[in-house]
């Protein structure tokens, strides 16, 4: 290949090219990207107007009115929204800043070329990216159930006195369906970190260390700064994933108890499937994570200074 | 104190090493144990393997749900490398203001909440049903269809097609290829490990797939893996030994995945942020 590029590479004598050929290549280009450009409007774009259109109707099933943004006006006074909001803000406040400082943690340990055994933590931390979400979620539900794996690991360390009801407690629910999400991606972030930790500079570390830079100066002042960018995207795909969650909350908890799990999609999942179907309120719930998704990417790009 | 240090960092390691496996290990030994010994949270090996497999293959089914997975995993896969390499080649190698414009339209598609899209999505399979009933809910093709255009493997081949050599695509043109043969015969066999990443990710992605097939499918015959075991779990008198075996079934395809083409695989996971 690389033969066949330093041929090529010579100027090309044929490099004007008349009005047809350009029209010609313009032409071809769209032919290439057409499958894609109407797959995308027709399975994104006309839904978004459509659930749009919808948000502002109602009633049951297929027979829909328009009632202007009474929908809207209805979130407000609708406790099942307020707390299938505040439960997916709680999940994503508490959940991807947890995971993203371990994850990095993970990177920043897993850097150091004299550790031991580095392959090892690296495909074992990595390896609960493998597993679909509803087999993991499952698993989860039994190790977390009251005469669960973990209520008796609890039990024989004596960290606790009667098993706990990590299930049927609306904040310790809660608080299984954030581990849980934790397990699942802290080593795929770790992966994105260290790949972007290879191109830091080592010299950096070196001259760091020369001036007396501890290594808790030395994350904070190169790493971190260093990573920014990435740490940027990934705390966007997480924030975006976290509004979307559905499958764990599903399978652990159904949205239980009482609501105290429920998170928005599965609100919306149970608007439009599980109770009478009212398509255009789930419509209108919707549009809340669109809008939350658009609002909190600002603010990271504003967070993170706009770096690209 | 350096040696401290290494030690308590070894130590954080192992533990969290430990946390990432044991449901691994539990889920495979549970898959030989009965129901009441899996709620137990039994740590050993059981004799209950054939049983549980008896059941999983027969009452259960799972043979049913693995052929339908694989059938819509393969189909989504081979449609999406097709659709999206085209597109991410046509915005790169014939490049132009108006399709950037288009490009980062596209690219908008990949903020929008699935959930946000899942009714009007059901919506319109509901209106296709009536005329062609192959395409409608509970048919395969729906569970399949929106999921396999995305702007994110658009975006991983644009990115990777950067690094394909140009030259590569006059050379075709000199030699008197058409610019669909370049793509196919030049520009396909070039860029495999791209392909490969690609396919692993697409495929896992498809194979996992819970929410939109738990919405379009719903005749049992039509049940994906994921379906099922969410099924099984949901069930009055779950069978947890049988579950666990499930479980195992279903993260089989993707683990042999991972170990045999790990650096394909981390590499599709990365995507599109390098480069």
């Amino acid at each position: 290949m690389s033969q066949l590029t330093k041929v090529t590479n010579v100027e090309n004598p044929l490099n004007k090219k008349t009005f047809a050929q350009r029209f010609k290549k313009n032409y071809m280009g769209w032919l290439f990207i057409v499958l894609a450009v109407v797959g995308i409007s027709l399975f994104y774009f006309y839904p978004m107007i459509q659930a749009l259109l919808l948000s502002f109707q109602s009633g049951m099933g297929t027979n829909l009115e328009y009632v202007g943004l009474e929908n809207y006006m209805r979130l407000f006074n609708d406790p099942t929204f307020i707390s299938a909001l505040t439960n997916t803000l709680i999940y994503l406040l508490v959940q991807v800043p947890v995971m993203i400082v371990l994850a990095l943690l993970f990177s920043v340990l897993l850097n150091d070329s004299t550790l031991k055994f580095k392959g090892f933590f690296r495909v074992a931390i990595f390896l609960p990216c493998v597993t679909s979400l509803v087999a993991y979620a499952v698993i989860f539900k039994y190790l977390f159930g009251v005469d669960g794996l973990i209520n008796e690991l609890l039990l024989n360390l004596h960290l606790v006195s009667e098993p706990l009801n990590w299930l049927s407690d609306p904040f310790l629910a809660k608080l299984t369906i954030i581990m849980a999400i934790t397990w699942r991606w802290t080593g795929y972030n770790m992966i994105f970190y260290l790949s972007a930790l290879q191109n830091v500079d080592k010299q950096m570390y070196e001259a760091a260390r020369i001036d007396g830079a501890s290594a808790i100066q030395q994350f904070f002042f190169i790493t971190v700064p260093m990573l920014k960018p990435i740490i940027l995207f990934t705390s966007i795909v997480s924030t975006i994933g976290t509004l979307q969650l559905f499958d764990e909350v599903m399978n652990i908890t159904s949205g239980g108890p009482a609501n105290a799990t429920l998170s928005i999609s599965m609100y919306i999942y149970n608007l439009s499937f599980e109770y009478t179907p009212d398509f255009g309120y789930a419509a209108t719930v919707s549009y809340v994570i669109v809008i939350l998704v658009v609002i909190l990417s600002i603010i990271q790009f504003r967070v993170a200074g706009d770096r690209k | 104190m350096k040696q401290l240090k290494r030690i308590a960092t070894y130590v954080f390691l192992s533990i969290a090493a430990l946390v990432s496996i044991f449901p691994f290990l539990w889920m495979l030994v549970s898959m030989t144990n009965k129901s009441v010994d899996v709620t137990k949270g039994r740590l050993l090996p059981g004799t209950h393997l054939l049983e549980n497999l008896k059941v999983l293959f027969g009452q259960v089914d799972i043979m049913n749900a693995m052929i339908n997975s694989t059938i819509i995993a393969v189909i989504t896969t081979f449609l999406t490398l097709l659709i999206a390499s085209l597109a991410g080649y046509g915005f790169e190698i014939y490049r132009s203001p108006g399709k950037d414009r288009v490009f980062s339209i596209l690219l908008i598609s990949m903020m929008i909440p699935f959930a946000a899209i899942m009714i009007p999505l059901y919506r319109l399979f509901g209106q296709i049903s009536g005329t062609a009933p192959f395409l409608g809910i509970d048919t395969l093709a729906a569970a399949l269809l929106p999921t396999v255009v995305t702007a994110f493997f658009i975006f991983f081949f644009r990115q990777n097609t950067k690094m394909f050599a140009k030259e590569l695509v006059e050379a075709g043109r000199m030699d008197g290829l058409s610019e669909i043969g370049i793509f196919f015969r030049i520009y396909v066999p070039t860029m495999k490990t791209t392909f490969a990443a690609a396919a692993i990710i697409a495929f896992m992605n498809s194979w996992n797939n819970y929410l939109w097939p738990l919405v379009v499918l719903q005749s049992p015959d039509k049940l994906t893996i994921p379906l099922l075991i969410s099924n099984l779990g949901s069930g009055y008198t779950p069978d947890y030994g049988v579950i666990m075996t499930a479980i195992v079934f279903a993260t089989l395809p993707t683990a042999a995945v991972f170990f045999f083409m790990q650096k394909h695989f981390v590499a599709g996971m990365m995507g599109s942020v390098k480069g």
